[in-house]
């Protein structure tokens, strides 16, 4: 027997082994990473920042941004969801992978390591990945002028509980599937997509008409904008409400986890 | 005798409506190499997987050093040396990473793996492939660093899920050979194959699985002399003929298979029955002589061939 096997302490860091392999594993991948969260925010600032934002601005002023830069209105949303994007990236396809393709997670689980420190450390290394996202972005930010540097430092961990809310629930629907081949067509068309549309990202939610505005109630996305314009900018949102973001993200967070380790559980048991 | 390493009784497992493991019983003992032999589809992998503590059972008991393994599966996997039947490597990784991290999953001080991954290259013979990608390596590599993968913890079990399929012959002996000392060193193998060779060669004792029950157990000489004769004549007729011969055959040996291409007439002395097959004017095409094996063993209990 080895004896420096010491069940204890894997039984408490099991899930920093397995986020830290993961991180390994994105390090081989960090030349098209760092393209992608450096190039993708550079996109949307040039964009919008000289195209669309002036056009909005010289039909309508501020005034339906409750007088904010329209470039700097939507740049919570941008932050918030360039954290969903990393989450994304970093949750469903090494879940797949790891299940089906590569079937890596089976080989994990062959040592003390349990299934659920394995789920529990893919959304770790996740999140680490939004940190990272989010951060390129915000210094694009301040570089461009978009918001100044201050309390909008909060934008930050405000667009990572943005980005893990929606990351919790997505690592429990990535381990839940078996068929996967419809599943990124979906997962992109009917979910992401409506969700960056109707997310009070380009307006506000309550310009929507109502019955559209449901999609932003449920939408992590919305969440973490309106907590990040009111961290950025004083958006005006009352403390209830602000109570109402946090809790629903954190509550997402939650099921998400739970249900996440548990599903990783059993299918790695079967 | 002292208390079995490995205790299993009524194990089943059932996937929807299918029963793949159909309440098994057996035992092994410390230091013993035990062998679950069984064409595709027995349940070997389904018992495996749950001797190694990752899968669940439907009902039964199993105890591992004492535990119930789906109680105290991290507990119960820090003694186990697991061999999947399908690799499970890192293809984006080396060789020496694949065996780092994987001892970092049991928690092990950096440098007794980076001492211990120099032995395991030597084991699988992989020194030259040390820093390759995995993806890079031959089927025949990736088994065998599956198997030192599965070393790098010095397990006191070893579980090898079908060890040399997809090994050349060298590299099977080899490893028999390696396998043998790890037995000597007081590691207990588990094993599963459809090797009959394989299992003469490697287990102390084994259990005959088809269709996700024991049909039988015993170490590989004691089956053979319970179950078939001392040795076996195999002709053949072509075909047609072998049908046309069978009934008269059949009452010149104690007892007698027909398969498709040939048929095996089992006797205490096969050149004395080819003689008198001989003498009754019926001229096989071929024949040959050999001892019984755990094949004909399988045989005589399942009705069908264990290779199919
Ligand atoms: N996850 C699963 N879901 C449904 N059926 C399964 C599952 N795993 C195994 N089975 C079925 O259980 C039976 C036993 O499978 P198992 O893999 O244990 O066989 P085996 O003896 O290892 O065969 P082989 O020699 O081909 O590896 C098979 O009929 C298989 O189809
Ligand atoms: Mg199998």
């Amino acid at each position: 027997m080895n004896t420096g096997i010491d069940v204890p302490q894997i039984q408490r860091y099991g899930a920093l082994y397995i986020a830290s392999a993961r991180l390994k594993s994105m390090s081989k991948w960090k030349a098209i990473i760092a393209a992608v969260d450096i190039g993708n925010p550079l996109f949307y600032l040039i964009a919008v920042g000289v195209g669309i934002g002036v056009l909005v601005e010289k039909g309508s002023g501020t005034s339906g941004t409750n007088g904010i830069k329209y470039i700097a209105f939507i740049a919570p949303a941008l932050l918030a969801n360039s954290a969903i994007a990393g989450v994304m990236d970093e949750t469903v396809f090494p879940t797949i992978e790891g299940f089906k393709w590569r079937k890596l997670f089976f080989a994990q689980n062959a040592t003390p390591i349990t299934g659920r420190q394995i789920a529990l450390g893919v959304y770790l290394s996740a999140l680490c990945r939004a940190i990272f996202s989010v951060s390129v972005y915000y210094l694009l930010l301040i570089a461009f002028n978009v918001v100044e540097f201050g309390s909008s430092i909060l934008l930050i961990p405000i667009a990572v509980l943005g980005g893990g809310a929606f990351g919790a629930i997505i690592l429990y629907a990535a381990a839940k599937i078996e068929k996967d081949d419809q599943f990124f067509n979906i997962l992109g068309r009917l979910v992401i997509m409506p969700m960056f549309l109707f997310s009070g990202t380009f307006f506000p939610l309550s310009s929507m008409p109502i019955y559209l505005q449901p999609i932003g109630w449920i939408s992590p996305l919305w969440h973490a904008t309106e907590l990040g314009r009111e961290a950025a900018f004083d958006y005006g949102i009352s403390n209830l409400m602000v109570a109402v973001h946090l809790t629903f993200l954190s509550t997402l967070v939650a099921i998400g986890i739970t249900l996440s380790m548990r599903q990783f559980e059993r299918r790695l048991a079967k | 005798m002292s208390k079995p390493l490995i205790s299993v009784r009524g194990l089943t497992k059932v996937f929807g409506d299918f029963t793949a493991v159909n309440g098994i019983n057996f035992d092994v003992a410390k230091g013993e190499s035990f062998g679950l032999l069984g064409p595709n589809g027995a349940g070997k992998s389904t018992t495996m997987r749950i001797l190694a503590a990752t899968s669940t059972r439907t009902s039964g008991t199993v105890e591992i050093l004492d535990k119930d393994p789906e109680k105290f599966g991290p507990l119960v996997r820090a003694h186990l040396g697991i061999v999947p039947q399908e690799d499970n490597l890192d293809g984006e990784l080396t060789v020496t990473e694949n065996l780092f991290i994987y001892g970092r999953y049991f928690g092990l001080p950096k440098k007794f793996i980076k001492a211990k991954i120099e032995e395991l290259l030597e084991f699988a013979q992989l020194e030259e492939k040390r820093d390759v990608k995995v993806q890079a390596l031959s089927g025949g590599m990736k088994r065998r660093l599956t198997i030192a993968r599965g070393l790098v913890s010095e397990p006191d079990i070893l579980l090898l899920d079908e060890p040399t399929t997809g090994l050349d012959p060298q590299a099977r002996h080899i490893l028999w050979d390696r396998l043998f000392r790890l037995k000597e060193q007081g590691v207990t193998l588990v094993l599963t194959t459809h090797f009959m060779d394989e299992a003469e060669q490697l287990c102390d004792r084994l259990v005959v699985m088809d269709k996700g029950a024991i049909m039988a157990e015993g170490s590989p000489q004691g089956l053979i002399k319970q179950y078939s004769s001392k040795e076996v004549l195999e002709v053949r007729f072509g075909s047609d003929r072998n049908k046309e011969v069978a009934p008269q055959l059949s009452q010149m040996c104690e007892r007698m298979e027909t398969l498709p291409d040939r048929l095996l007439m089992y006797t205490e002395d096969g050149e004395k029955l080819l003689e008198q097959i001989a003498a009754a004017k019926l001229h096989p095409t071929t024949s040959l002589v050999r001892r019984s094996s755990l094949e004909d063993v399988f045989l005589r209990l399942t009705g069908r061939t264990l290779i199919e």
